[in-house]
């Protein structure tokens, strides 16, 4: 087994990683649907959603790297991070299918719902750092944002679809909004590595994204017969790298390859 | 029993236009509930190397076929009639690439 590394957590690597770890753990979660999608040609289009925030995730990390200023590479940071170095959102690692190996997992109606709450979400991120100062990440925001927005309209689709449904679809819907609702606050929770991001200008603090989301969210949700709960007054700590049960099991099945054999290429 | 009467999404078929100028071409056919649906997994199956710049459905049902039956009337009688092709003709340089 190859050593754990540790990222010198200044607020701007800091600002990155969040990002780019819930890309990363929101790909490897949707990712699990390859060969098990409901139907064939939703199968290729969460695969296709998962590759892009992949994608998204490498081009960040790399970037993160750089910030963190040890030479490591993008591979590194996914691979040799321990759960406490991950920065993702906590909704971004609950299980999502059934058959997980490690998990009771849900509904299709749970991947719906989050993939719409996550890319509205990453959304605005993308539309916020668009003017970034850091040129690098304008960039990569500029090119994630078009990735984004088809995934928005795909998953808000698909919520419309569910709860303007049938009975028993909007049933299920509403019972993945009650789980998946709690771990919302934490989107819009700033803390000091937002503070520092505004100062420096280098993307907007998440609380400055609520009214924005709500907004769309809204929209989708009176199309859908959804109503937007109460915020939840718990905050989730994933962005704070204080994860869920959950999370162990995930680094486990994505890192082991490289954990046993350190730099192997494909 | 059709495919919908078993209650399985319609099919539909899938035109993709490669660039801008090109006609839109018949690439394969998919399931979806609607055409919206259509329109985003053709967009998820056919048009992920970059294939695309404009995509067309077709519920499958709404295409009508030449019966298979009547192919050598239909097809056959034109085989000997190269004359139809117009590669007798010299054409100026100016227009050699047709």
């Amino acid at each position: 087994m190859v050593e754990s590394l540790t990222i010198n957590a200044t607020p701007a690597a800091r600002y990155v990683l969040r990002l780019a770890d819930t890309c990363l753990i929101h790909a490897q979660r949707l990712a699990e649907w390859c060969g098990h999608g409901p139907v064939l040609e939703e199968d290729i289009a969460l695969t296709n959603m998962a590759l892009d925030l992949l994608g998204q995730s490498r081009a960040l990390l790399t970037h993160a790297a750089a910030l963190d200023g040890q030479g490591l590479d993008e591979d590194q940071l996914a691979f040799l991070r321990d759960e406490g170095q991950f920065f993702n959102l906590t909704l971004a690692e609950q299980p999502l299918r059934r058959s997980s190996a490690h998990a009771p997992g849900g509904d299709f109606a749970d991947t719906v719902l989050r993939n719409f709450l996550l890319a509205t979400w990453l959304k605005a991120v993308w539309q916020g750092l668009a003017t970034s100062a850091d040129l690098t990440l304008a960039a990569i925001a500029a090119k994630a944002l078009k990735e984004a927005r088809y995934h928005q309209q795909h998953a808000a689709d698909w919520v419309v679809r569910l709860g303007d449904g049938t009975d028993e679809s909007a049933r299920r819907l509403r019972a993945s909004l009650d789980s998946a609702w709690p771990y919302v606050s934490e989107f819009f929770t700033d803390d000091e590595v937002d503070n520092a991001a505004v100062a420096t200008r280098l993307g907007p603090a998440r609380g400055s994204l609520r009214e924005a989301w709500l907004a769309e969210v809204g929209a989708v949700f009176a199309d859908a017969r959804l109503s937007v709960p109460k915020w939840s007054r718990y905050i989730a700590t994933g962005t704070r790298g204080v994860h869920s049960e959950h999370m162990g099991f995930i680094l486990a099945e994505m890192q082991s390859l490289q954990r046993r054999f350190p730099g192997g290429r494909w | 029993m059709s495919s919908e009467a078993r209650g399985e999404w319609p099919l539909w078929e899938v035109f993709v236009r490669p660039k801008a100028g090109l006609d839109h071409k018949h690439c394969g056919s998919l399931h979806a509930a609607d055409s919206k649906m259509a329109i985003q997994l053709a967009r998820e199956v056919y048009t992920r190397r970059q294939e695309g710049t404009s995509v067309w459905v077709v519920r499958s049902s709404d295409v009508t076929a030449s019966d298979p039956a009547d192919k050598d009337m239909y097809f056959d009688p034109m085989e000997d009639k190269v004359y139809r092709h117009p590669s007798f003709y010299a054409l100026p340089e100016s227009v050699d690439h047709m």
